[in-house]
Parts: C-alpha cells; structure tokens; sequence
C-alpha cells in the first residue's frame, strides 16, 4: 500500500523526516518498506520564460534562448528543441543542476555558444505524457530541415521555393507569422508564391515547431500544413521535426519557482507492507488513523457533504435487487446525471499518480479515488447500459460470459457473483467492471456502486479467472460494510467539486445483515499478565480511544473497521503497540525447568553423520519430491511396488511432482551433477526421508535412509563396503553378513551386496548398474549404500562395556588355500570360525593369489590367524593342533587344500 | 713390567682416543683387552714375579685394567652420539613438503547452522521434536487459527495430495505445535525443525523445499517479556554477545500478540547499507503469544495456561551466516561448496 505523505497531511500533520516516520510506523505496526522523495533526483532546476529565440549561428538547427529565471540577468541557453517560442514557460536545469538518473548539468559551450544550462524535456524530469497529457508534441515536416536518404535522388529539392509544387495540392510555403492562439494552437500566416505572384493563407495548427522563416509543405486542398506522415516521410528524412521537444509549462507558476511543486516532485510516498488482518490499512483514512495514534496528532476526518438536487428520482430511475443476500452485506448506490467527461484536476491526478494509480477521466478518477481515500472500491457503470433500470446482484450462471473492462472474454460459474442488469451481466462484482457498461466520453448518466461483498467469493473468483485486482485485494480481506455509504457521498461530493454532473437526492442502500458491534471488557490485569508489564488502565484506555475504539469505563466497543479485534489478547496488542513492543521487558522463562535434549534417533543420526564425515564423505541436502520418470531411470520394472508414491496434484512441474519412495535418484542427481561439473573424486551421504504410503490418518511413513555415493579414481566395492562397515561398527552392530545380490537392478549384478544384522536386512550396497549410470550421463564407475536408518538404529548393540586386556601372549599363523572360484571368501571364514576352537581370536584375510601355480578356474586365499588364550601361553604344539582342525575342515567342507 | 703396564695404558689411550669407528674400536679392545690380548700377555708374567712385587704388580695391572675399561667405554659412547648425529642429518626432511592427505568430510552448511540452534535450544530446556512432512491440512490450518478462506490455503500457495486439500505438504513447521500440545504433558518446551514446502519458484532466494526451525513453550504464567528475554538471548549466542534486536507487531493467524524480531544490521550498525537493504535492521523471526483459540482448540485453557511461540526460516540465517548469495546453492550440493565449510 502506497502512501502519499502530502495526501495524508490533510488528515493528520506530523513533524517527521520519512527515516523517523518510517520508523515510528514500523514499530507501531504498519511496516514501512520503502519511502520514496519523488524529487529526490531533481535539484536546481526552476521555472523559466523564454524572452529571446535567436537561431544559432553556427548551426542548422539550434537555438539560442534568453531565459527569465528572475534573476537580474536571463540566463542564456541553447536547446536543440524545435517545439518552444518567445513567451512559454518551460523547466530550466541552471548551472549545477541534477535531473533524475543522476544526470548531472553544467554550463558549456554549444558550438562556439555559452549555455547556462538547459531547457528540460518531459522525460529529462521523470515524467510522460500521462502526467501532463497536454505536454505531448505534434511536428510539421519542415523542409528546410529536409535530408533526402539518397542525395543523388532527393524527394524534395534542395532549391525549394515557396510556391513550388510538391505533390498534388501540396506545395511549399513560407511561415510569415506563427501567433500562439491557446495551449498548443498556433496561427501561422503562410505566403507561397504562385504563376501571378506571392500569395499568403493562415491557418490554425497544432504543429509546435514551426517559427517565422521556416518552409513548410502546405496542402493546398485541405488548408493544412502537412506532418511527416501527410508526406509519407520518414523521421530520417526530418531528423528535427521529432514528436518529442522540451516541457512546455501550462501551471499557475512564475519564472524562478522551484520546478518540484509544479510537477509534484515535491511529494514523498511512503510503501507500507499491511498484513491481511487490517484491510482498513488499505486507505489513507486508515493509516491516517494508525499515523495519528503513532504521533500522538489529532486526526482531522470529513464529513462528505452533498448538495444533490440533480433532476428526476432516484428511486423511480433505479433499482436493486440482491438475491443472494449472504453474499452481498451491502450494497449502496448513487446516481449522477448530466454528467461532463474530462480529464480530472491536476491535483487529483497528482495524488492518483503518487499512489501509483493512472488517471483516465473525472468519473473513474473519482471511484478510484474513493478507493484510495477511504479503502472502499467503488464502481461507476454507465446508466444507459443498465437495461430496465434495475441491477441485480446474483451468481453468474454456469458458462455466462462477460467481457471485461480488461477486453477479455470470461467465462463464468455460479459460485462468481455478477452485477447485472434485467437481462445480462455488466460487472463482476468486487472484481472489475464489464466493457458493455464502460463511462465513456458521451457518458450521460452515472451509478456509482459503493457495495460490500464476500471476501472469499471473490478471493475464489479471482483466483479461478486469474484476475486480482486492486479492488478484489480488498474485498478479499473482508472490508467494513459501515463504510459503503460515506464513500459513495464522498463520490457524490466530488463530481460536485469537480463540477462533473448534477448528484441525484437520496441514496439506495440495501443492507442483509445486522451491523453488531464487537464489545469487549477491558481487563488491565490479564493484558498485563500476558505482556509481562504493568501498563496502567488509563494508558490503555487512552491507547485505545487515539484508534477510535469506544472507551466507557471498562467497556470497549470496537470501531466497525477492526473486525480482527475480538479477545482480550487483541486488545493487548493494541496497547503493545503503541506502549511499544521495544518497552515490554526482557525476561528469562521462569516456571517448572524441563529436561532438554535429542531423541535416541535424532542421537543415532548425529553419530551416524559423524562417522561418515570421518571417513571423507560430505553431507547434502535434496529435494524430497522427484520425477516419477526417476523410477525408470533406475531401473526399476514397471510392476516395482515401491513405486507407488504419494502424487502432488499441483506440482510446480512434473520433475517435482511425487514423493520419493528411495533415495537413490536425488543421489545420483547430485552425482551426476558433480560428475558434469569435472569434480574429480566424490564422496557423500544424505540422512533424509523416503515417503511410503500406509501411514496413519492417510499420511505417509516418512522413514529415514542413510545414503551414501561416491566416485572417484581407485574407488572401488571394497571402498563403500569399508564405510559401510564403520558404521555398522560405530553402532556394535553384531552378526553382520554381506551377501551377494544380483536381484536389485539398480546395481551392477556382480557388483552389489546386501547388509544383514542376523536375518534382518539393513540395506544394500554396491556399484550402480553402467546402464543407470548412463542414464544419469554418468560413464565411470558409481558406487552407492542405501541403509534402513531404522533397521539400522533396531541392530544397534548395547553400549560398550571393557573386556579385559590379554595378559598371555598370542601366537599367529598364517594359512594359504588353493580352491574353487566359486567358493567365496565369506564361506572360507565361517569354515574357518566354525571350526576353530576357543583359541582363535582372530581371522583376518590378507592375499588372493591367482596365476602361476594356481591351476585355471582356482585361486590361492591366504589368511592370518590369531590363537590365544585368558588362562595361559599357548604352545606350538596346541596351535598347530588348531591349524591342522582347521584345514582338515577347509578341505572337507569346501574342497580347499594348503597350498 | 711396570714399564710394559705404563706403556699399554698410554699406547692404549690414544688409540682409544682415535678410534673412528665402533668397528676399529672393537679391535683396539680385542688387541688390548682381549683373552690374547696384551694386557694378558702382561698378565702372563706375573708367575715369574716374586711374592713380594706379585700383589703391587697385580694392584698395579688392575688399575690399568680399569682405566682402559673406561677409556674404552668413553669412546664408544662419543662413537655412539656421532654415529647418531649423522644419522639425524641423513634422515632430515623437507618439512614444507605437503603432509598426506587426509579426507575428511564436511556437514552441509544447512545442517551447521541448525545445529548450532538446535544446541542453544537445548541449552535452554528445549526438547527436539520430529514431525510429519507429509501433514493434514487440519494441523498445518485449522488448529492454527487458519480456516478455511485463508489465502495461504489457496492451490496456488500450498501442494496438496487430494482434491479434497486434506493431505498436503506441510507449509510452515507450526503444525508442530498442535502435535506437540496433543502428545505432549504440560508444560511444554519444543523445538521442532524441519523440511517445509511452499508453491516458489526455483530463484536466488526462494525454493519449493526449505527449512524452518519452530519453537514453543506453553506454561502458567507465560509472558511475552518471556518470548522477548529467550529470543534475546538465542540471537545473542547465534551473533555473538551484544546483538542489538528489536520487536515489531506484526500477525499470524495462530498468535495474538504477533510481532517479528530484527536484528540489528552488523555491517553497518543500524545505519543502513546494502546488507539490511538501508533499513538497519535485518528480519530474522516471527513469533508472538499462542492464540487462545489455538490453546482452546487443543484443549488447554488460556485462562490457566499461556504460552509463546516463534518460527524462523533457517536458510537464510545460514545464507548470512556464512555470507551465501544464491539459495540454489544450498541444494546443488557441488562438492566445491560443500568442502568449503
């Protein structure tokens, strides 16, 4: 919400610069963003008459302009601009001046000329034509300023004379005289010579640039002098004769004025952030309010006051049905008749401006406002388009179209309200007006809408059409239906001002609801108790009464527009306001002391985390939604359970559509990712969530995995397989086993295993399937784990407990086997184990041989073994004992010999 | 013999003295001192000396004996520390060659940051609460003050999973509370991070997926001096010890009073500069006192019980925290960011 600090002046006069203003807002509630000086670029630049226009010298098109800034001398200036005369005023940027966009002007020499300065344009000053639409610029196509694009071929002599032919009727002609005769009119008095001697015409134009001496084409026909497309010239062809020149000043201003009153550069706009629960901060009459109570300033509030009398009754002339009461609290009306269409006042266009508002015409400008003024939208329809003098306010039917103010043809349903007349739809209500009911420039007869409807209809129909609108903002926030009939008085008082049309006697107002105040004890104690203060009650009382709540004693009434206070703690933040949250004092938390700290699982994955950083992998975060495309990059077949995943029905787009089930594709992303950006070894893991469905209420199961992947030079199985091993290690997980998986197409077949505790399945670990590689455009050699972080926390050992050092000394032997490919390593240690007494301690895999002196299709495994014993030495003898069961069993069992 | 003693001893000493190396001395101890050495050779005479002169010359070889032993001792030990200083200067390295490399991962910043609050929270009695991210649209809404009609609700603004928006992706971690105060016994402390998500656009500063960390206490007696004095000092162990902050109302459906907190811009003290956007101030929370509807809704009386509650987003107090300028950053997870922190 913009707000125009010389428009709030009239309701409440503060002495404050916009940093201090800002802050006392922000602080009493009403958040200021940003503050805007809307002359903050301008500076030294003042109102000027131009006395003198000489040509320049030494060139074709510039002048040299005596200016009158009341000073002892006038300034001399040369200006390129061709739309200026003797007598206008005009902006003048002095010596030393600064333009908006930082433009900095000094005085120089143009061509040999001093200027003191330079003569400003509309757009030099930060303005266009909205703000000063009669500052917009015609040109005639003056020959003497004629380029021909080919000079060998020119379309117009160089030689020209008055009176020479140019086409048809057209002929060159000669500015004799150029008399100003109104805002933008001249009279020029041409001469061109004929057959039989000069002759000479004048004529009315709106041609700015035209001076005594100049060459015009003259269209004899028409009596006019011709513009650069009556030619069918192009702007190369006249490179001065440009719809553009300098800002010729048509202001009740005098020579010497400060340039920023004139153009309202004076202004600052203060941009406040308004949360949703104070709709009636949406108005200047509001903030005043806030402002008021914030400086402790009387607010000055007006009553409207309309003189009406405007021929015919109202009542004969309209009427209003509102069937659909709950939708429309209120609705109120006013007519207008015999209304004038024109541009709006200066001022009133000004502070449309300023809070960011175009001006169109007297009638819309004043809805609008009315809007901006009281924070109530305010519609005017055209009377003659209101067939059979009747509105009705009623829900659309389903598939009714209505083209709106906008041009867009929309297609409507019965949960939209309309306005409508007895036989079609002229509005959307709250929302915009229809094209079919528009004010136009022979508009005669006006209503003016003041209504209140809804907020969440229209929120809901401006969502569906896509269409928010300033006046559907408000309505959304639920407005206060109390101010419908102030507004459209103060509609009413307007057009009287503004002299735009004779203000019909009486008011329609139909109201379907019964205005109820809100009345509220106040109680000093609990808003105390709940600050923490010791606000005394008269304080609060008084507090209260500067934002116009009804204080008696202990009873408060609260104003119509502040349906967001109902309880006791609303009240508090009233007073908190404005006794200043920064003045609550500061307190420790006192009360019963609670024992904080992490869950067992938030413990779990702390510990988790570390271990993985220890052994070199970095932490990352992914989105928890995915693509359900992922689920076939991983090779998942189409019949995976797991692939039904929970569905956003709105997603941002279908990359982000489902929830993930596996964490396995945000991974490989992020891989691939790093892959793409050249990093060389890569090493990762994520704790985040899989989301299954089955939970309860509907919900999901939102498990957590711990993931790890990794690449790089040398990384290998065995490498993810040691990490995973040191986690399982950090949790004393017991009993663990690997075994060989080729079921889960996600992984290479040969290359993948699966984490046991006992029979419990923890995870899978292994080297990502080439062909899922490739999808991910990955062409080395991925490895990945995913691990059940439950299943994991279920495995968990109990807590360390010391087991007494050996105090016997140990023996070691070292065994090498010769067997089948096929007999795994994990198979010879559990022989091994299973047969081992109580002496081995320790079975530890050191070499596997293949080649010379290993037959074809075996392969030689060489393991150290650990014998020792809690009661005494062991001897040689005992150990090779040992040994020799053990082998025994080896070549038994899997067909192992020594070798 | 006397004259035969004197001149080993002397003979002896100086070659002792000049032995290079443990090797030579060996051999003079051999030559010397050994079982045929010339010593013994000496010694060999005695049986011709008479009994008189056998116990002087026996004191006397003795003496000798001794002295060669120490002598010999002496120069094996200067060997010995020679031998050692060479060694030292053989096995001297290059002290600014690299060490070997030792890879050690890295916690996402994310992570870092709420860790960091996690344990000031803790600190303070908190317990650390886990939810739901996939959440009924009663908790993250309607229990929170929010009904139906609230613009937050709208399609646009929030991911649902029916058409009838009764599951959906929970938009703000708050629903936490409700969760809390229904499982929960009084009174109650919690901090409950976690993954939200809102209908943004992937850009600089937004993502569809962040986090926010919430927080609540519900107690007799609870004020918002309270709220004010824990937030204080939460801001004062994340910034550092004199962290100016500041409260301004502001609203929430689920809280009444409402306010936000800034904190005090530490580029430019307030003053105003690109940092805190020339407002001074940088906004880090929203909280307020919970909504006696809220208490009411959850079955607490507000006539007995009064509570506070805050919820701030956490990327950006580790985008400031560790000066990131693009949100994006934070889940590209390129691991030339993540080895930074």
């Amino acid at each position: 919400m913009k707000l125009s600090r010389k428009w709030l002046s009239e309701f409440v006069t503060v002495d404050a610069n916009d940093k201090q203003f800002a802050e006392a807002m922000t602080l009493s509630g009403s958040k200021v963003e940003v503050t805007e000086d809307l002359g903050a670029g301008i500076k030294n630049v003042v109102v000027g008459r131009i006395r003198k226009m000489e040509r320049h010298p030494d060139s074709d098109h510039m002048w040299v302009c005596r200016v009158d800034v009341a000073r002892n001398e006038p300034v001399q200036i040369v200006t390129g601009a061709w739309n200026i005369h003797e007598g206008d005023l005009v902006p003048v940027a002095l010596h030393k001046s600064t333009l908006p966009g930082g433009k900095k002007i000094e005085k120089g020499k143009l061509r040999g000329v001093l200027s003191d300065g330079m003569l400003c344009s509309l757009a030099e000053l930060g303005l266009d034509e909205r703000d000063f639409p009669y500052a917009s610029i015609t040109a005639a196509a003056l020959l003497n300023d004629y380029k021909p694009i080919d000079p060998a071929k020119p379309s117009i002599p160089a030689d020209i004379q008055p009176g020479h032919k140019i086409f048809g009727p057209v002929v060159a002609a000669r500015a004799a005289r150029v008399e100003n005769t109104g805002v933008n009119l001249w009279r020029v008095t041409l001469t061109y010579g004929e057959s039989d001697g000069p002759t000479a015409v004048s004529g009315v134009t709106e041609c700015q640039n035209i001076h005594e001496g100049d060459l015009v084409a003259y269209n004899t026909k028409t009596n006019t002098i011709c513009t650069l497309p009556d030619l069918h010239a192009e702007q190369r062809e006249f490179p001065h004769c440009i719809p553009d020149g300098i800002f010729i000043l048509h202001e009740p201003c005098q020579p010497g004025d400060d340039i920023k009153p004139v153009i309202n550069a004076d202004d600052h706009v203060v941009e406040f952030e308004i949360t949703p629960n104070r709709p009636d901060c949406l108005s200047v009459i509001g903030l005043a309010r806030e402002v008021s109570a914030t400086f402790n300033a009387p607010l000055t509030l007006h009553e409207p006051v309309v003189r009406g009398g405007g021929p015919g009754v109202l009542t004969e002339l309209l009427d209003v049905e509102t069937p659909d009461a709950a939708l429309c609290p209120r609705y109120t009306a006013r007519m207008v008749r015999n209304v004038k269409i024109a541009p709006s006042p200066k001022w009133m266009r000004e502070r449309l401006r300023s809070m960011g508002v175009r001006p169109i015409n007297n009638i819309v400008d004043i809805t609008n406002y009315v809007m901006l003024e009281y924070g109530q939208p305010m519609h005017a329809f055209d009377y003659r388009y209101v067939k059979g003098g009747k509105i009705i306010v009623r829900r659309a039917e389903n598939g009714e179209a209505l083209t709106t103010l906008d041009g867009s043809v929309r297609k409507l349903t019965e949960n939209m309200l309309v306005i409508a007349d007895d036989t079609r739809a002229v509005g959307l209500a709250g929302i915009m007006g229809g094209e079919n009911s528009e004010i136009v420039d022979d508009t005669v007869d006006v209503v003016f809408e003041s209504a209140n409807f809804d907020g969440t209809c229209i929120r809901k129909t401006a969502l569906a059409l896509g269409m928010r609108t300033e006046a559907s903002a408000k309505f959304e926030k639920g407005l206060d239906p109390l101010n419908t009939l102030p507004a459209v008085n103060r509609a009413c008082e307007l057009v009287e001002l503004l002299e735009a049309g004779e203000v019909l006697d009486g008011v329609i107002d139909i109201l379907n609801y019964v205005p109820q105040p809100t009345v509220l004890q106040l109680e000093p104690e609990k808003i105390n108790a709940l600050l923490g203060t010791g606000v005394p009650a008269d304080r609060m009382q008084k507090i209260l009464r500067s934002l116009d709540f009804g204080v008696d004693g202990e009873t408060i009434t609260v104003p119509s527009w502040r349906s967001d206070v109902q309880r006791m703690p609303d009240l508090a933040e009233e007073v908190a306001r404005f006794y200043g949250y920064n003045n609550i004092p500061v307190t420790l938390q006192r009360g019963e002391t609670t024992q904080g700290g992490y869950s067992p699982v938030q413990q779990a994955e702390r510990r988790l985390g570390s271990v993985c950083r220890a052994c070199g992998y970095s932490e990352i975060i992914t989105y928890s939604f995915i693509s359900p495309s992922c689920y076939d990059k991983i090779g998942w077949s189409p019949d995976e359970p797991l692939r039904t995943s929970f569905k956003i029905l709105n997603p941002l787009g279908e990359d982000t559509s489902i929830m993930r089930t596996t964490t396995l594709p945000s991974m490989l992303d992020i891989l691939s990712r790093n892959y793409s950006y050249r990093n060389k070894s890569v090493r990762l893991y994520e704790i985040g969530r899989i989301y299954l469905p089955g939970g309860p209420d509907g919900l999901a199961n939102e498990p957590r995995m711990l993931t790890l992947g990794a690449y790089g030079e040398g990384y290998t199985f065995f490498t993810m397989k040691g990490a995973v091993e040191a986690l399982l290690k950090e949790l004393r997980i017991d009993d663990v086993r690997f075994t060989a998986c080729q079921a889960d197409p996600s992984y290479h077949p040969g290359r993948c295993a699966g984490v046991y505790a006992g029979e419990k399945m923890l995870g899978v670990v292994g080297q990502i399937h080439p062909a899922v590689a490739a999808n991910y455009d990955v062409d080395c050699e991925l490895y990945c784990a995913e691990l059940s972080f439950e299943a994991l926390l279920e495995a968990q050992g109990p807590g360390a407990e010391y087991r007494a050092l050996p105090r016997f000394p140990a023996v070691s032997r070292d065994i090498a086997v010769v067997c089948a490919e096929e007999v795994t390593v994990g198979a010879l240690e559990a022989c091994i184990r299973r047969a081992g007494g109580k002496l081995l301690r320790e079975v530890v895999l050191f070499d596997i041989y293949r080649g010379q002196g290993v037959a074809e299709g075996s392969k030689s495994v060489a393991f150290s073994l650990t014998l020792r014993s809690d009661e005494r030495s062991i001897t040689a003898a005992e150990a090779d004992e040992e040994i020799k069961d053990i082998l025994a069993a080896l070549e038994k069992e899997l067909g192992a010999t020594l070798r | 013999m006397k004259q035969q003693l004197a001149k080993i001893r002397e003979e002896a000493l100086a070659a002792f003295q000049t032995a290079a190396s443990a090797a030579a001395l060996d051999e003079l101890r051999v030559k010397y001192l050994g079982k045929k050495g010339e010593l013994t050779a000496v010694l060999k005479q005695m049986g011709r000396l008479s009994a008189e002169e056998r116990p002087v010359m026996g004191q006397l070889a003795n003496d000798v004996r001794a002295a060669l032993e120490n002598a010999l001792e002496e120069s094996s030990k200067r060997l010995e520390a020679a031998a050692l200083e060479l060694r030292l200067k053989a096995e001297a390295v290059d002290v600014t060659i690299p060490g070997e490399s030792v890879s050690i991962g890295h916690q996402h910043p994310m992570n870092i940051a709420l860790d960091e609050l996690k344990d000031i929270f803790i600190g303070m009695g908190f317990t650390v609460m886990d939810g739901p991210e996939i959440e009924l649209a009663v908790y993250n809404f309607d229990r929170l003050n929010a009904e139906e009609g609230h613009p937050s609700r709208d399609w646009s603004d929030t991911f649902y999973f029916d058409t009838d928006s009764r599951v959906m992706l929970r938009s703000q971690t708050s629903p936490m509370q409700v969760r809390a105060m229904d499982t929960m016994p009084l009174p109650i402390r919690i901090v409950a991070p976690g993954r939200v998500y809102r209908k943004d656009e992937v850009d600089a500063t937004h993502s569809p997926m962040f986090h926010q960390v919430e927080g609540m206490v519900i107690d007799k007696g609870v004020t918002m001096a309270d709220l004010k004095g824990t937030l204080n000092a939460v801001a004062e162990k994340l910034f550092g010890e004199g962290t100016v902050t500041r409260f301004r109302p502001h609203h929430f459906p689920f809280t009444e009073p409402s306010c936000e907190m800034d904190i005090q811009c530490h580029k430019c003290g307030g003053a105003g500069c690109p940092t805190c956007k020339g407002e001074g101030w940088i906004e880090l929370l929203g909280a307020g006192m919970v909504h006696p509807r809220v208490l009411e809704m959850s079955g607490i009386d507000p006539e007995v019980y009064s509570g506070w509650a805050f919820g701030m987003g956490l990327e950006r107090t580790a985008l400031r925290r560790f000066k990131i300028d693009d949100l994006r950053l934070i889940f590209e997870n390129d691991v030339r960011f993540l080895e930074q922190f």
